[in-house]
Protein backbone atom coordinates (compact mmCIF):
# COMPACT_ATOMS: atom_id res chain seq x y z
CA UNK A 1 0.00 0.00 0.00
CA UNK A 2 1.24 3.34 -1.07
CA UNK A 3 1.37 5.41 2.42
CA UNK A 4 2.43 9.09 1.77
CA UNK A 5 2.40 11.71 4.83
CA UNK A 6 -1.32 12.57 5.04
CA UNK A 7 -2.29 9.07 4.85
CA UNK A 8 0.07 8.12 7.69
CA UNK A 9 -0.89 10.64 9.91
CA UNK A 10 -4.64 10.05 9.95
CA UNK A 11 -4.43 6.25 10.19
CA UNK A 12 -2.22 6.74 13.37
CA UNK A 13 -4.73 9.73 15.25
CA UNK A 14 -7.33 6.92 14.53
CA UNK A 15 -5.15 3.94 16.39
CA UNK A 16 -3.83 6.54 19.40
CA UNK A 17 -7.49 7.39 19.95
CA UNK A 18 -8.88 4.22 19.44
CA UNK A 19 -6.17 2.94 22.12
CA UNK A 20 -7.51 5.80 24.46
CA UNK A 21 -10.78 4.36 24.20
CA UNK A 22 -10.24 0.76 24.89
CA UNK A 23 -8.26 1.38 28.11
CA UNK A 24 -10.81 4.28 29.30
CA UNK A 25 -13.28 1.69 28.72
CA UNK A 26 -11.69 -1.71 29.78
CA UNK A 27 -11.56 -0.54 33.52
CA UNK A 28 -14.86 1.66 34.15
CA UNK A 29 -14.22 1.24 37.94
CA UNK A 30 -11.44 3.48 37.81
CA UNK A 31 -13.30 5.84 35.19
CA UNK A 32 -15.93 6.86 37.57
CA UNK A 33 -15.50 9.81 40.05
CA UNK A 34 -17.32 10.28 43.30
CA UNK A 35 -20.94 10.24 42.33
CA UNK A 36 -22.97 9.59 45.91
CA UNK A 37 -24.55 12.49 47.31
CA UNK A 38 -24.93 14.50 50.59
CA UNK A 39 -27.61 15.11 53.00
CA UNK A 40 -27.70 17.12 56.08
CA UNK A 41 -27.89 15.30 59.72
CA UNK A 42 -31.33 14.97 61.15
CA UNK A 43 -31.68 17.74 63.63
CA UNK A 44 -29.62 20.51 62.43
CA UNK A 45 -30.83 23.68 61.80
CA UNK A 46 -29.24 25.76 58.93
CA UNK A 47 -31.34 28.36 58.99
CA UNK A 48 -29.88 29.97 62.11
CA UNK A 49 -27.03 32.45 63.02
CA UNK A 50 -25.84 30.86 65.85
CA UNK A 51 -24.83 33.87 69.27
CA UNK A 52 -23.55 32.88 72.87
CA UNK A 53 -24.49 35.05 75.97
CA UNK A 54 -22.18 33.70 79.00
CA UNK A 55 -23.90 34.89 82.17
CA UNK A 56 -20.75 35.72 84.58
CA UNK A 57 -23.77 36.02 88.19
CA UNK A 58 -24.09 32.35 87.39
CA UNK A 59 -20.16 31.19 85.89
CA UNK A 60 -18.20 30.64 89.08
CA UNK A 61 -14.60 29.11 88.78
CA UNK A 62 -15.79 25.47 89.45
CA UNK A 63 -18.29 25.77 86.13
CA UNK A 64 -16.11 27.49 83.90
CA UNK A 65 -13.16 24.72 84.66
CA UNK A 66 -15.67 22.31 83.89
CA UNK A 67 -16.38 24.28 80.59
CA UNK A 68 -12.50 23.73 80.09
CA UNK A 69 -12.00 20.47 80.56
CA UNK A 70 -14.92 19.08 78.57
CA UNK A 71 -14.16 20.78 75.42
CA UNK A 72 -10.54 20.29 75.91
CA UNK A 73 -10.74 16.27 76.36
CA UNK A 74 -13.32 16.03 73.52
CA UNK A 75 -11.34 18.40 71.13
CA UNK A 76 -8.10 16.91 72.08
CA UNK A 77 -6.71 20.30 73.10
CA UNK A 78 -3.14 19.65 74.30
CA UNK A 79 -2.05 21.01 77.70
CA UNK A 80 1.11 22.57 77.39
CA UNK A 81 2.32 24.56 80.55
CA UNK A 82 4.65 27.01 78.93
CA UNK A 83 2.55 30.27 78.21
CA UNK A 84 4.20 30.67 74.79
CA UNK A 85 3.40 26.94 73.55
CA UNK A 86 -0.18 26.87 75.16
CA UNK A 87 -2.86 26.21 72.96
CA UNK A 88 -6.26 27.01 74.61
CA UNK A 89 -9.78 26.85 72.95
CA UNK A 90 -11.60 27.98 76.34
CA UNK A 91 -9.67 30.05 79.41
CA UNK A 92 -10.01 32.15 81.74
CA UNK A 93 -9.12 35.74 81.99
CA UNK A 94 -9.51 38.38 83.95
CA UNK A 95 -11.96 41.62 83.61
CA UNK A 96 -9.20 43.99 83.05
CA UNK A 97 -7.72 41.97 80.40
CA UNK A 98 -11.31 41.08 78.60
CA UNK A 99 -12.50 44.42 78.61
CA UNK A 100 -9.74 46.93 78.23
CA UNK A 101 -11.75 50.16 77.36
CA UNK A 102 -14.31 49.58 80.54
CA UNK A 103 -11.47 49.44 82.92
CA UNK A 104 -10.68 53.03 85.11
CA UNK A 105 -7.81 53.73 87.32
CA UNK A 106 -10.09 53.72 90.53
CA UNK A 107 -11.56 50.40 89.55
CA UNK A 108 -11.47 47.99 92.62
CA UNK A 109 -9.29 44.78 92.40
CA UNK A 110 -12.27 42.50 92.72
CA UNK A 111 -13.92 43.41 89.88
CA UNK A 112 -10.84 44.19 87.82
CA UNK A 113 -9.48 40.46 88.64
CA UNK A 114 -12.48 39.13 88.17
CA UNK A 115 -12.41 35.73 85.98
CA UNK A 116 -14.19 35.70 82.83
CA UNK A 117 -15.19 32.81 80.50
CA UNK A 118 -12.99 33.64 77.02
CA UNK A 119 -13.41 31.78 73.84
CA UNK A 120 -13.34 32.69 70.16
CA UNK A 121 -16.23 35.42 69.64
CA UNK A 122 -17.35 33.95 66.54
CA UNK A 123 -17.55 37.75 64.87
CA UNK A 124 -19.31 38.27 62.20
CA UNK A 125 -17.05 40.45 60.77
CA UNK A 126 -14.05 37.93 61.55
CA UNK A 127 -10.46 39.93 60.68
CA UNK A 128 -9.01 36.24 60.86
CA UNK A 129 -11.21 35.07 57.80
CA UNK A 130 -10.00 38.30 55.82
CA UNK A 131 -5.88 37.59 56.41
CA UNK A 132 -5.92 33.71 55.88
CA UNK A 133 -4.03 33.32 52.70
CA UNK A 134 -5.63 29.67 51.77
CA UNK A 135 -8.91 30.66 53.25
CA UNK A 136 -8.46 27.86 56.12
CA UNK A 137 -10.60 30.12 58.19
CA UNK A 138 -14.23 30.82 57.32
CA UNK A 139 -17.03 31.96 58.35
CA UNK A 140 -19.91 29.31 57.23
CA UNK A 141 -23.68 29.63 56.87
CA UNK A 142 -24.37 29.66 60.12
CA UNK A 143 -21.95 32.60 61.21
CA UNK A 144 -19.82 30.08 62.55
CA UNK A 145 -15.97 31.14 62.33
CA UNK A 146 -14.26 27.69 61.82
CA UNK A 147 -10.87 25.91 60.37
CA UNK A 148 -9.88 24.17 57.70
CA UNK A 149 -7.20 22.09 59.04
CA UNK A 150 -6.51 20.29 56.35
CA UNK A 151 -5.92 24.00 54.54
CA UNK A 152 -4.07 25.82 57.30
CA UNK A 153 -0.13 25.87 56.77
CA UNK A 154 0.97 28.23 59.70
CA UNK A 155 1.61 31.21 58.52
CA UNK A 156 0.05 32.72 61.63
CA UNK A 157 -1.38 35.71 59.95
CA UNK A 158 -4.68 35.13 61.57
CA UNK A 159 -3.19 35.17 64.95
CA UNK A 160 -1.54 38.66 64.81
CA UNK A 161 -4.87 40.03 63.64
CA UNK A 162 -7.33 38.57 66.04
CA UNK A 163 -8.17 41.12 68.37
CA UNK A 164 -8.93 39.17 71.33
CA UNK A 165 -6.03 36.56 71.12
CA UNK A 166 -8.52 33.80 70.58
CA UNK A 167 -5.95 31.69 68.55
CA UNK A 168 -2.89 29.62 69.74
CA UNK A 169 -0.38 27.89 67.34
CA UNK A 170 1.19 24.50 67.56
CA UNK A 171 4.73 25.36 68.22
CA UNK A 172 5.00 21.40 69.87
CA UNK A 173 3.54 17.92 68.48
CA UNK A 174 0.37 18.23 70.16
CA UNK A 175 -0.04 14.49 70.56
CA UNK A 176 2.98 14.38 72.85
CA UNK A 177 1.34 16.36 75.63
CA UNK A 178 -2.13 14.75 75.64
CA UNK A 179 -3.07 12.24 78.90
CA UNK A 180 -5.89 10.22 76.30
CA UNK A 181 -7.06 10.75 72.65
CA UNK A 182 -10.28 11.19 71.81
CA UNK A 183 -10.71 8.81 69.13
CA UNK A 184 -13.89 10.28 67.93
CA UNK A 185 -12.02 13.55 66.94
CA UNK A 186 -8.82 14.20 65.32
CA UNK A 187 -5.76 16.24 66.94
CA UNK A 188 -3.76 18.76 65.46
CA UNK A 189 -0.45 18.10 64.17
CA UNK A 190 2.31 20.57 64.58
CA UNK A 191 2.66 23.81 63.05
CA UNK A 192 -1.20 24.91 62.39
CA UNK A 193 -3.40 27.54 64.71
CA UNK A 194 -6.04 26.38 66.26
CA UNK A 195 -9.65 27.66 67.98
CA UNK A 196 -13.26 27.16 69.46
CA UNK A 197 -14.91 25.84 66.40
CA UNK A 198 -18.29 26.64 68.30
CA UNK A 199 -19.06 22.59 68.38
CA UNK A 200 -19.81 22.82 64.88
CA UNK A 201 -19.84 19.32 64.82
CA UNK A 202 -22.14 18.82 67.82
CA UNK A 203 -23.93 21.80 65.67
CA UNK A 204 -23.88 19.85 62.44
CA UNK A 205 -26.08 16.86 64.03
CA UNK A 206 -28.46 18.96 65.92
CA UNK A 207 -26.57 18.85 69.49
CA UNK A 208 -25.86 21.88 71.50
CA UNK A 209 -22.23 22.56 72.22
CA UNK A 210 -20.27 21.26 75.00
CA UNK A 211 -19.49 24.13 77.19
CA UNK A 212 -22.95 25.00 76.92
CA UNK A 213 -24.37 21.60 78.49
CA UNK A 214 -21.52 21.67 81.18
CA UNK A 215 -22.11 25.09 82.35
CA UNK A 216 -25.74 24.43 83.70
CA UNK A 217 -27.58 27.61 82.49
CA UNK A 218 -24.63 30.02 83.00
CA UNK A 219 -24.11 29.75 79.26
CA UNK A 220 -26.95 30.44 76.58
CA UNK A 221 -26.81 29.72 73.29
CA UNK A 222 -28.88 29.95 70.43
CA UNK A 223 -30.45 31.72 66.87
CA UNK A 224 -29.20 35.61 67.76
CA UNK A 225 -31.56 36.56 64.60
CA UNK A 226 -34.48 34.72 66.07
CA UNK A 227 -36.66 37.36 68.81
CA UNK A 228 -37.77 35.28 70.15
CA UNK A 229 -34.66 32.94 71.06
CA UNK A 230 -33.24 32.18 74.59
CA UNK A 231 -30.69 33.83 73.50
CA UNK A 232 -32.23 36.98 72.02
CA UNK A 233 -34.03 37.35 75.06
CA UNK A 234 -31.08 37.22 77.63
CA UNK A 235 -29.47 40.05 75.45
CA UNK A 236 -32.99 42.24 75.31
CA UNK A 237 -33.32 41.82 79.08
CA UNK A 238 -30.22 42.21 80.67
CA UNK A 239 -27.15 44.68 80.76
CA UNK A 240 -24.82 42.99 78.54
CA UNK A 241 -21.04 43.65 77.24
CA UNK A 242 -19.20 42.66 74.29
CA UNK A 243 -15.28 42.64 73.58
CA UNK A 244 -14.15 45.57 71.96
CA UNK A 245 -17.17 47.06 70.01
CA UNK A 246 -15.09 49.63 68.61
CA UNK A 247 -13.09 47.43 66.30
CA UNK A 248 -16.02 47.17 64.18
CA UNK A 249 -15.85 42.83 64.35
CA UNK A 250 -19.25 42.42 65.52
CA UNK A 251 -18.94 39.50 67.84
CA UNK A 252 -21.48 37.06 68.38
CA UNK A 253 -20.21 36.42 72.25
CA UNK A 254 -22.06 38.46 74.79
CA UNK A 255 -21.42 38.61 78.87
CA UNK A 256 -24.03 39.61 81.40
CA UNK A 257 -22.36 41.15 83.60
CA UNK B 1 43.33 -5.42 25.27
CA UNK B 2 41.94 -2.33 25.23
CA UNK B 3 38.85 -3.30 23.72
CA UNK B 4 37.94 -5.80 26.22
CA UNK B 5 38.14 -3.55 29.16
CA UNK B 6 35.62 -1.25 27.46
CA UNK B 7 33.17 -3.75 27.09
CA UNK B 8 33.77 -5.41 30.21
CA UNK B 9 33.16 -2.42 31.64
CA UNK B 10 29.97 -1.80 29.80
CA UNK B 11 28.49 -4.92 30.56
CA UNK B 12 29.13 -4.08 34.16
CA UNK B 13 27.49 -0.87 33.71
CA UNK B 14 24.45 -2.21 32.00
CA UNK B 15 24.01 -4.93 34.90
CA UNK B 16 24.20 -2.20 37.38
CA UNK B 17 21.72 0.49 35.74
CA UNK B 18 19.16 -2.37 35.70
CA UNK B 19 19.32 -3.69 38.81
CA UNK B 20 15.97 -2.79 39.83
CA UNK B 21 14.33 -4.38 36.97
CA UNK B 22 16.20 -8.05 37.69
CA UNK B 23 15.56 -7.91 40.66
CA UNK B 24 12.03 -7.39 40.73
CA UNK B 25 11.95 -10.25 38.51
CA UNK B 26 14.50 -12.90 40.65
CA UNK B 27 12.52 -12.11 43.53
CA UNK B 28 9.15 -13.81 43.48
CA UNK B 29 7.42 -11.69 46.40
CA UNK B 30 8.22 -8.62 45.82
CA UNK B 31 6.05 -7.73 42.76
CA UNK B 32 2.97 -9.12 44.20
CA UNK B 33 -0.01 -6.86 45.61
CA UNK B 34 -0.32 -6.89 49.10
CA UNK B 35 -3.05 -9.02 50.97
CA UNK B 36 -4.75 -6.74 52.77
CA UNK B 37 -6.44 -7.84 55.65
CA UNK B 38 -10.64 -7.89 56.08
CA UNK B 39 -10.40 -9.61 59.72
CA UNK B 40 -11.69 -7.09 62.02
CA UNK B 41 -14.14 -7.53 65.04
CA UNK B 42 -16.87 -5.77 63.23
CA UNK B 43 -16.38 -6.82 59.65
CA UNK B 44 -16.38 -10.57 60.65
CA UNK B 45 -19.48 -9.95 62.22
CA UNK B 46 -20.97 -8.54 58.65
CA UNK B 47 -23.00 -11.26 56.55
CA UNK B 48 -25.11 -11.13 53.43
CA UNK B 49 -25.98 -8.09 52.21
CA UNK B 50 -24.10 -5.73 54.99
CA UNK B 51 -21.13 -7.03 53.92
CA UNK B 52 -19.85 -4.07 51.78
CA UNK B 53 -17.69 -0.87 52.47
CA UNK B 54 -19.41 2.72 51.14
CA UNK B 55 -19.06 1.86 47.88
CA UNK B 56 -18.05 -0.48 45.92
CA UNK B 57 -15.14 -2.43 46.63
CA UNK B 58 -13.13 -2.04 43.60
CA UNK B 59 -14.10 1.30 43.64
CA UNK B 60 -13.18 1.65 46.56
CA UNK B 61 -9.43 0.13 45.87
CA UNK B 62 -9.30 3.24 43.12
CA UNK B 63 -11.14 6.12 44.66
CA UNK B 64 -11.16 5.93 48.72
CA UNK B 65 -8.25 9.22 48.45
CA UNK B 66 -11.29 10.83 46.59
CA UNK B 67 -14.07 9.89 48.12
CA UNK B 68 -12.20 11.06 51.52
CA UNK B 69 -11.21 14.49 50.09
CA UNK B 70 -14.96 14.78 49.33
CA UNK B 71 -16.11 14.08 52.65
CA UNK B 72 -13.68 16.78 53.72
CA UNK B 73 -14.53 19.16 52.10
CA UNK B 74 -18.53 19.14 52.70
CA UNK B 75 -18.03 18.05 55.99
CA UNK B 76 -15.48 20.55 57.29
CA UNK B 77 -16.70 23.38 55.32
CA UNK B 78 -20.58 23.12 54.47
CA UNK B 79 -20.98 20.83 58.04
CA UNK B 80 -23.14 18.38 55.42
CA UNK B 81 -22.21 14.87 57.16
CA UNK B 82 -24.12 12.14 56.02
CA UNK B 83 -22.95 10.70 52.66
CA UNK B 84 -25.93 8.91 50.32
CA UNK B 85 -23.82 5.81 48.96
CA UNK B 86 -24.93 4.53 45.27
CA UNK B 87 -27.12 2.34 46.77
CA UNK B 88 -29.03 4.33 48.59
CA UNK B 89 -27.21 3.38 52.19
CA UNK B 90 -26.63 6.37 53.94
CA UNK B 91 -22.97 7.23 56.15
CA UNK B 92 -21.92 9.78 57.98
CA UNK B 93 -18.89 10.99 56.49
CA UNK B 94 -16.50 10.49 58.79
CA UNK B 95 -12.68 8.98 58.76
CA UNK B 96 -12.41 8.42 62.32
CA UNK B 97 -16.17 7.59 63.07
CA UNK B 98 -17.02 5.61 59.97
CA UNK B 99 -14.06 3.90 58.31
CA UNK B 100 -11.85 2.85 61.14
CA UNK B 101 -15.19 1.41 62.76
CA UNK B 102 -14.92 -1.30 60.32
CA UNK B 103 -11.45 -1.19 59.14
CA UNK B 104 -10.14 -1.24 63.20
CA UNK B 105 -6.83 -2.78 61.47
CA UNK B 106 -4.50 0.27 60.39
CA UNK B 107 -1.13 -1.62 59.90
CA UNK B 108 -2.57 -4.69 58.03
CA UNK B 109 -5.03 -2.45 55.74
CA UNK B 110 -4.33 0.89 54.80
CA UNK B 111 -0.50 0.59 55.92
CA UNK B 112 -0.05 -2.59 53.57
CA UNK B 113 -0.98 -0.63 50.46
CA UNK B 114 0.28 2.69 51.20
CA UNK B 115 3.54 1.32 51.82
CA UNK B 116 3.51 -0.66 48.60
CA UNK B 117 2.34 1.83 46.22
CA UNK B 118 4.98 4.19 48.26
CA UNK B 119 2.99 6.88 48.79
CA UNK B 120 2.60 8.80 52.34
CA UNK B 121 -0.52 10.17 52.78
CA UNK B 122 -0.69 13.32 55.88
CA UNK B 123 -4.17 12.02 56.94
CA UNK B 124 -1.96 10.18 60.25
CA UNK B 125 -0.65 13.95 61.58
CA UNK B 126 -4.13 14.46 63.10
CA UNK B 127 -6.33 11.76 62.40
CA UNK B 128 -6.47 9.31 65.11
CA UNK B 129 -6.00 5.37 63.82
CA UNK B 130 -6.80 2.68 65.66
CA UNK B 131 -4.22 1.85 66.83
CA UNK B 132 -2.90 5.52 68.81
CA UNK B 133 -6.24 5.23 70.69
CA UNK B 134 -6.18 4.73 74.17
CA UNK B 135 -2.12 6.36 75.08
CA UNK B 136 -0.36 9.33 73.38
CA UNK B 137 2.23 8.19 71.01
Amino acid sequence: MEMNRRKFLKLGTAAVAGLGVAAASSNPAVAAAVNGSYKESAGKRSDVTWGMVIDMKKMDEATLNKCIEACHKFHNVPNIDTKKDEVKWIWSEPFEHLFLDEVHDKMGDKYKDMSFMTICNHCDEPVCVRVCPVKATFKNAQGVVGMDMHRCLGCRNCMAACPYGARSFNYKNPRNYLDEINPSYPTRMKGVVEKCNFCSERLAVGEMPLCVEEAGGAIIFGDINDPNSAVSKAIADNFTLQRRTNLGTKPKVYYIV
Amino acid sequence: MKKTNMIIGLVIFAVLVTVPFWSAILSPASGAAPEVSFDTPVINQLSGDDYKCVEDVEWMRAHHMDLLSDWKVEVVREGTRVYVSNDGTEYLASLQNTCFECHSNYEDFCLKCHTYSNVTPTCWDCHVEPTVVGGAN
